[in-house]
């Protein structure tokens, strides 16, 4: 891929991912955030943290099925971090526009409710993943032991999802979608290195 | 290039009310043009006669007289908001599916059916429900379970009045409440498990309690039907689910009727529901609630016992557990 096309995509990308955060700002400025603005904050940097682990999620196996989209590598990263970006985000409104920063309330809510209880150790696990997504980090840790490390992605990305399955209401299937995707994603890797084994293996 | 497209128009560029005449049916619009051609003839009574004020639609005038029973000293939540924030699950499970759903409801002809431990069974039509009693503008604080709030001007008289029509025999001891379900009208129910359809009760003397209200409108207009058109329950100091929409059935039972959420999970949704700051919700606190249309920093208000309404209603609950009967 030539250099030009990749910072176009690049900046494309980061365009895509900053949207919904510009638009949240946005709407927060011109108070068009909708008639439960705290609840529109908090489920659309929920649903955008979600998204973006998924399509992080996606990369890997799209790589292995169709070779030539080997460089979307290179975008990896980029939409993990994104996806920390808005779990954040999705946190700190939890802080400040639900439990109003009192730290008694949180404990509360954290022991009493495992929908929060599991968010916060999703957002947990995706801290140290965020720690080590620099070349520096890659470089000292060592090639095995950073993947060994960011296997934690696909145990938060189950937590994630369970999150929002117990954050719904009972019989409410809105997270159906976002499940089963994740589902595919997960299954098609051990599918694919069986498949690839066997295309590798000498034909008897 | 943005991925997420903007809202479609701003809340504040929707016309308010009067904008609800373009939805008109072509046959009211028919009605309309027939009237107004009675009238240039200079006979309104024939405009009457050809054109019965039935206030069949949203955005129809409802004649209403002041309520005792009104809320004052609060802020009424906008007509858009009150249309726009909807849980009607029958019409999809977002906040925005019935205003872009419902319109396909029903509501003329419509009948309600009185059943179950009366005299006798009768079925009332929503036009004579509508003339049982004059009908009141009664501004309410409306506390959902999921911890959000509005203020809402109601249009519709106490449910006792109807109940006094009723006859219930001394065994009836709970009333139901049904709402209409139609598969095909309401094609959006499969987007949850619910057993529809949906169901909610009141113990008798609840049912009778003069705050309970049977709604027909909202901003002295006709139900809008995401809002549970043409006739609805409102109980103002239970959570929001209690009071069942767009009403085809009320049947009086001498035990406590099953109620859709409570079927769905016990542990979440109580049979009596009321509103209560120092009983959680196993998923988050009740402790404060979120003001719909305020700005995000300003939603957070601390919640009152029983919505506020504690000086009428505390006595149906005299000796009653109510961290075990939530």
């Amino acid at each position: 891929m030539k250099k030009s096309t990749l910072i176009t995509l690049k900046t494309l990308t980061w365009l895509a991912c900053l949207g919904p955060m510009l638009l949240l700002v946005y709407q927060a400025v011109t108070n068009t955030l909708g008639p439960d603005p705290t609840a529109n904050i908090e489920l659309t940097t929920g649903y955008d943290t979600l998204l973006l682990l998924i399509l992080s999620l996606a990369i890997t196996p799209i790589r292995k099925l169709v070779p030539k989209l080997g460089w979307l590598i290179k975008f990896r990263r980029l939409l993990g971090l994104f996806a920390f970006f808005y779990g954040t985000v999705h946190m700190l409104t939890y802080v400040a526009l639900y439990s109003n920063f009192s730290v008694q309330a949180m404990l509360d809510d954290i022991a009493k409710r495992k929908f929060i209880t599991i968010g916060a150790i999703t957002w947990l696990l995706l801290l140290p993943l965020a720690a080590t997504s620099t070349t520096w980090a890659i470089r000292k840790l060592g090639g095995k032991n950073w993947n060994r490390l960011h296997m934690l992605v696909y145990v938060a990305a189950i937590c994630g999802i369970i999150h929002y399955w117990w954050q719904v209401k009972p019989g409410v299937l809105a997270p159906l979608n976002m499940t089963i995707s994740l589902a595919i994603l997960l299954a098609a890797r051990p599918v694919l290195a069986w498949w690839q084994g066997r295309r590798k293996a000498p034909a008897n | 290039m943005l991925i997420q497209k903007p809202a479609d128009i701003p809340s504040s560029e929707i016309t308010p009310r009067s904008g609800y005449d373009w939805y008109l049916s072509r046959r009211r619009f028919l009605r309309g043009v027939a009237a107004t051609g009675a009238a240039a003839l200079g006979a309104e009574r024939i405009a009457e006669i050809v054109s019965p004020p039935i206030g069949a639609h949203a955005g129809t005038k409802l004649q209403t007289v002041k309520s005792p029973l009104s809320t004052t000293g609060e802020d009424l939540t906008t007509l858009d908001d009150i249309t726009h924030y909807n849980n009607f699950y029958e019409f999809g499970t977002s906040k925005t599916d019935p205003a872009k759903n419902a319109n396909g409801l029903p509501t003329r002809p419509w009948n309600v059916k009185i059943s179950g431990k009366v005299k006798t069974p009768k079925t009332f039509d929503i036009d004579t429900l509508l003339k049982l009693r004059p009908l009141e503008d009664r501004v309410y604080r409306h506390r959902c379970v999921e911890a959000w709030s509005m203020v809402i001007p109601w249009v519709g008289y106490s449910l006792s009045e109807l109940i006094k029509q009723c006859d219930p025999l001394p065994s009836a001891k709970y009333v139901q409440f049904l709402s209409y379900y139609q598969p095909k009208v309401e094609k959006w129910a499969s987007e949850s498990t619910i057993n529809w359809p949906y169901s909610e009760g009141l113990r008798m003397d609840e049912a009778m309690h003069p705050l309970t209200l049977l709604a027909f409108g909202l901003y002295g207009e006709v139900l809008p039907n995401q809002d549970g058109a043409p006739v609805r329950i409102t109980v103002p100091w239970k959570y929001g689910f209690k009071s069942a929409k767009s009403l085809v059935e009320i049947r009086f039972t001498d035990k406590q009727p099953p109620t859709t959420w409570n079927d769905l999970a016990p542990n979440e949704y109580g049979f009596y529901s009321n509103v209560n700051p120092t009983v959680d919700h196993p998923r988050w606190s009740q402790k404060s609630e979120r003001r719909i249309g305020l700005p995000f920093y300003a939603q957070r208000k601390t919640t009152l016992m029983f919505n506020g309404y504690g000086e009428q209603v505390a006595g149906l609950y005299k000796g009653m557990d109510l961290t075990r009967n939530f």
